[in-house]
């Protein structure tokens, strides 16, 4: 027996610490011996504090919404069987539904496992992929695999992983980096820190893989430092990982040597681009540069480089051990596999879903987010971050693959899908993201250090009801030069194309 | 902290290693609570690297302050999520009750308020965090009357502290 309660940092926002204070409270009180466990995010965050109690058979019942006055009453039915159990906190069965409608392959262990004990990932079937590349596979089989599955980067921009990994291979030169980029800054996405807090070892399974299929012995994960909790747990897998040989010189006597260190970032949303983010491990304002020469001949102290998401990586160790095809068997032609999308905004059950790529944006909102909250009417939903899009409610039945949201002029992005209901103001909305736009602008490239400003400007009129009819070429002007800017960053910003 | 002592262990480190500015700065900033004009200088001299360099990456960052801080930091989230569920709400809700802005600290030096870009917690926003030496606590679902009630409940545990 044993009781279990999730502790990622929305749990911990709602008060999960407390609840874990009181049950262990209450056990010591009680004079009980049951293991009180931590896990971390199950992905839905609206039911938080989440306690999972298995009993000796493994059979689980879990309870949602328990704040430290709840445990008395579910202990006291719990634990005795003439009472029956506490209902009023269990898991409804359209609530379990929520998590039985999705695909789960990145986010397989979170929730499941305590993100902050190997062995219980390796019970699970972790390090058996980095044992099976190392054991049997070339870096050409690895790099083949990926290949077969279809993987496209989850960061963003969708490009094929296999091809950037390979492109790293070939490139000359012995010393070779492995880079995640763990700083996600997309406002309004935080699929990465779930993974970072619940599942890190997948992270770095996905990473050892990586570097051996590039020939990079040593790697490095730009975390956010907004994230201290997914540092703090990244830091103890890697220790563990360090312990069981599976981090540092001859990994498994394989004769394979790889180091991994954490970087944390200091917040600025252009590191999440790659030359910015590379600038910014070197110690430097993270700048963009212009491409080529690509990281993957010239990135990190000018050495061959590869970057890949958190996302990426997780998928990583399950397309080894599952196959290519297995995965490249769910999701569209083009779009293969699932992906994660954290929901949030005027959403009902707002959470992290997975799901295989290809789903409709209304099954995703309200077969699995429950609709718009108080009933509301759906307006838009805002998807890929400030350089993402806004779909309106006409295009809900958009299947959701970086084909057809690039069609309709979004991007699938990092995931990130705020759901907006009709009292979002779309102007208003419009002058956030310039707003946030100007502020995180590195100020290297004249069209955006001035154009977001202007385009903010014109925005912030239109809202007080002065805006004026001359302006709005004035602005299209700013709007057409700013895709003229040479990074990748600002190139498509979408939210203010209208 | 006039002979940065405090540092000695961190240059010792990462002094000499290339690429460390920001994990340097990022120490400092644990240290003294904000980068001080004097600070830079040290560490310029400590690493060989101009201070117009150290100012030019410690100004860049969001993370970096140049100021000294309260007591404690709220990190106010602007993410998207949490802007299309009130956060210009909650902000307006703390610069009444406290009477500081963005970047402002209380005159009593226990608050400072901070707008940050996104905390990652966006299915509970609006949302805030709080940094002190007592570690960092999140808070979700915010309400303007909620957000009042923590940090009077906040001011009312630090006032008991000074008390004993």
């Amino acid at each position: 027996m044993k009781i279990i309660i999730g502790q990622g940092s929305c749990g911990i926002a709602t008060g999960a610490k407390k609840t874990a204070a009181e049950f262990e409270k209450q056990i010591h009180d009680r004079s009980l011996d049951i293991p009180v466990g931590l896990t971390g995010c199950v992905g839905t965050c609206y039911l938080e504090p989440i306690v999972d109690i298995y009993d000796d058979d493994n059979h689980l019942t879990r309870y949602v919404k328990v704040q430290p006055q709840d445990v008395t009453n579910i202990m006291d039915s719990h634990f005795s069987c003439q009472l029956g159990k506490d209902s009023s906190h269990c898991i409804t069965r359209l609530d379990e539904e929520v998590i039985e409608k999705q695909k789960r392959v990145v986010l397989r262990n979170c929730g499941l496992i305590n993100p902050e004990d190997i062995t219980e990932y390796i019970a699970l079937g972790g390090y058996q992929a980095m044992n099976k590349v190392l054991s049997e596979m070339t870096p050409a089989d690895v790099i083949e695999e990926m290949k077969i599955s279809g993987l496209r980067g989850r960061g963003g921009a969708g490009f094929p992983t296999w091809f950037k990994w390979n492109a790293a291979l070939t490139s000359p030169g012995n010393e070779k980096y492995m880079v995640c980029n763990a700083d996600e800054g997309d406002p309004g996405a935080f699929m990465d820190r779930s993974v970072l807090e619940g599942d890190p070892h997948s992270l770095i399974e996905g990473m050892i893989i990586g570097g051996y299929a590039i020939g990079a012995n040593q790697g490095v994960i730009y975390c956010r430092a907004e994230y201290p909790l997914a540092i703090h747990r990244l830091e103890v897998a890697m220790e563990q990982a360090r312990e069981k040989g599976y981090l540092g010189k001859n990994i498994v006597d394989s004769g394979f040597d790889f180091e991994l260190r954490i970087k944390a970032g200091a917040g600025a949303f252009v590191c999440g681009e790659e030359t910015a983010l590379i600038a910014s491990l070197e110690g430097e304002r993270g700048m963009p540069r212009l491409k080529p020469p690509f990281p993957a001949s010239k990135g990190y102290w000018q050495k061959p480089t590869n970057i890949n998401n958190v996302e990426t990586f997780a998928n990583v160790p399950w397309i080894i051990m599952n196959g290519g095809a297995a995965f490249g068997a769910m999701g569209t032609e083009k779009s293969k596999g699932t992906k994660v999308f954290a929901l949030a905004g005027k959403i009902k059950k707002g959470g992290l879903v997975e799901v295989p790529m290809g789903m409709t944006l209304r099954e995703i909102i309200y077969d699995i987010g429950g609709g718009i909250k108080n009933d509301r009417e759906f307006k838009a939903v805002q998807m890929g971050g400030p350089s993402g899009g806004c779909i309106p409610a006409s295009l809900i039945d958009t299947p959701v693959d970086y084909e057809n949201i690039g069609k309709i002029g979004a991007i699938v992005g990092s995931g990130g899908m705020i759901v907006m209901d009709e009292t979002t103001c779309m102007v208003d909305m419009a002058r956030y993201f310039l707003d946030f736009t100007r502020k995180e602008s590195c100020g290297k490239c004249n069209y955006c250090r001035i154009g977001t400003k202007r385009m903010l400007e014109f925005w912030r009129e239109l809202l007080k009801g002065t805006g004026k009819m001359e302006t709005s070429s004035y602005w299209k002007s700013w709007r057409k030069r700013l895709r003229m800017a040479p990074c990748v960053v600002w190139d498509k910003p979408h939210p203010i194309r209208c | 902290m006039s002979d940065f002592q405090e540092l000695a262990p961190v240059l010792g480190k990462y002094g000499k290693v290339p690429g460390s500015l920001i994990t340097i700065l990022q120490k400092a900033q644990d240290i003294y609570g904000y980068l001080s004009k004097e600070t830079i200088e040290y560490i310029a001299q400590a690493t060989g690297i101009k201070p117009a360099k150290i100012y030019g990456v410690a100004t860049f960052y969001a993370q970096f302050r140049q100021e000294p801080i309260g007591k404690y930091l709220i990190m106010m989230c602007k993410g998207t999520a949490c802007h299309v569920n009130g956060a210009d709400l909650i902000e307006e809700a703390v610069t009444e009750h406290l009477g500081i802005k963005d970047g402002e600290t209380t005159e009593d030096g226990i608050f400072t308020l901070n707008n940050v870009a996104c905390l990652g917690c966006c299915s509970l926003a609006p949302v805030m965090m709080v940094k002190s030496m007592e570690g960092d606590e999140t808070y979700g679902n915010l309400t303007k009357d909620t957000v009042k009630a923590i940090l009077d409940e906040i001011r009312c545990r630090n006032q008991e502290v000074q008390a004993v």
